[in-house]
């Protein structure tokens, strides 16, 4: 067995993640490690591959070669067919992913957006998963929304409950993926917000994001991605400030000219 | 020889009674047709091929063929494999079946245009496959197929008639037989028509109702 309390195991390890769908290659062998509590933020141009890198983490978008390992457990194990499912449906409880439509379900309220994971998969009592749901509420602001359903929300709201509702699950690490892309501008502030507070409290974060601003001040280090690889990587200041590469400084110009 | 309803207030024990059979029929069918339904899509959609492939056979006979034949197949045929069913429940699955193949085909479309972010929302929190589409998917799918299947449901209580040819007592035989005494065939399928009407109205209000608790929901 691998010992997960050993320190020099790291957090999150990506060991040489290549994806292609079919002649296209979207991951040119990364690799990249993430430790407990760390907050990364992945830039680029559209189809630099960024959200296939994140969408790899939790095997929606399984890597055609290379691991990703979690607290010494490997994700993407090979395994048979029916013993995949169950360690993928295992590992991802772990892992908080947060969209850029929210996928909130439509046909349940906020309570049971919330309640529904915890219950079915931790087997919480409903009086337990309610009282979570409150705390997790609370935690993003909108406790008063708990009783209504998601299409009576902004989508600012819907996120903070889409966050609210990974949240729920306790995960390790949390996935962003272009969370406040789809947002009007007036209400991407509040998203912001909650995931700066996830920050404070030191969760480990992993956030594709076009908003250079928003990664320049929450993040602890920023990877430029084009074409399927890594160009760039290293604290905020240095990469929008300092860049070395030609292709970090043409993306940036283009992003911070605004 | 002029048209006398007043025949007709002789024979309502035997039309209310043929009312009765058809609303048995419609409820027995109708229930089978919508867990039919739903159960065949789920194998068109997610079966493996080798029970996928009987299934769309016996889509395809249901769809391809005269409900009036599947009624007699299942009724007179199934006697001589020894399967000998009484003309009631030979009506219900009868009606069911066929109507679950068409309910199963709204399914299939109403499961298929449920968003692929739904399906990925509920895999990422660590719900598997069957827990998703249970959970999630399939009630959503079910609240955008009500009406359209609530036209099938009406549809379904109109073929019922059918079901009088392999001898149930529902409302059309019960007209049949009363026509048979009083020589009285225009007022009595007045009279069964009628009556038809009266449940379509039932069922048309239930499911305006059903629709807008489901609306109410989202």
């Amino acid at each position: 067995m691998i010992d997960t309390t050993k320190s020099d195991t790291p957090f999150i390890d990506i060991r040489h993640a290549a994806k292609s769908f079919g002649a296209l290659e979207v991951l040119k062998d990364i690799s990249l490690t993430v430790e407990r509590g760390q907050i990364v933020a992945i830039i680029g141009p559209s189809g630099s591959g960024k959200s296939t890198l994140l969408r790899a983490i939790n095997e929606l978008d399984p890597l055609s070669s290379g691991e990703v390992w979690l607290e010494g457990v490997q994700i993407n194990k090979k395994l048979p067919y029916r013993q995949y499912e169950k360690h993928v449906n295992q590992v991802r409880q772990d892992i908080g992913m947060v969209f850029q439509h929210f996928n909130l379900f439509p046909h349940l309220n906020v309570r049971d957006n919330i309640t529904l994971a915890p219950k079915m998969l931790k087997g919480l009592s409903t009086a337990a998963a309610n009282k979570l749901a409150e705390e997790q509420l609370a935690h993003v602001g909108l406790s008063e929304k708990i009783d209504v359903f998601p299409s009576r929300l902004s989508g600012g709201q819907k996120q903070r409950v889409a966050i609210a509702r990974a949240l729920a699950m306790k995960p390790k690490v949390m996935l962003f993926d272009e969370a406040t892309s789809a947002l009007d501008p007036e209400l991407v502030e509040e998203v912001n917000l909650v995931m700066k507070q996830l920050a404070e409290e030191h969760m480990t974060m992993i956030i594709v994001t076009h908003e250079m601003d928003f990664a320049a001040s929450v993040c602890d280090r920023v990877l430029f991605m084009d074409q399927g690889v890594v160009v760039e990587e290293g604290p905020p200041e240095v990469i929008f400030q300092n860049p070395k590469e030609e292709r970090t400084k043409n993306f940036l110009r283009k992003h911070l000219s605004r | 020889m002029g048209l006398d309803f007043t025949v007709v207030p002789e024979y309502f024990g035997i039309l209310f009674l043929g009312m009765g059979w058809t609303i048995a029929i419609t409820i027995g069918a109708g229930l089978l047709s919508f867990f039919g339904g739903i159960v065949f899509a789920v194998i068109a959609l997610y079966g493996h091929w080798v029970i996928r492939l009987p299934f769309r056979l016996l889509a395809w006979l249901f769809m391809g063929t005269p409900l009036l034949l599947q009624l007699f197949l299942i009724y007179f045929g199934l006697i001589e494999v020894g399967i000998d069913l009484p003309a009631f429940i030979a009506g219900v699955i009868g009606l069911g079946l066929h109507f679950a193949v068409y309910n199963s085909e709204l399914i299939q479309a109403s499961i298929l245009a449920v968003d692929k972010g739904q399906y990925e929302g509920a895999r990422t929190l660590g719900l598997s496959r069957g827990q998703t589409l249970r959970r999630i998917v399939i009630p959503q799918a079910v609240r955008a197929v009500i009406p359209p299947m609530g036209n099938n449901m009406i549809a379904l209580l109109k073929d019922s008639a059918l079901v009088s040819v392999i001898g149930v007592a529902e409302l059309t035989l019960a007209a049949q037989q009363a026509i048979s005494r009083t020589y009285r065939p225009f007022e009595f399928y007045i009279a069964a028509a009628a009556c038809y009407y009266v449940i379509n109205l039932c069922l048309e209000a239930g499911l305006r109702r059903l629709e807008r608790r489901i609306a109410a929901s989202r």
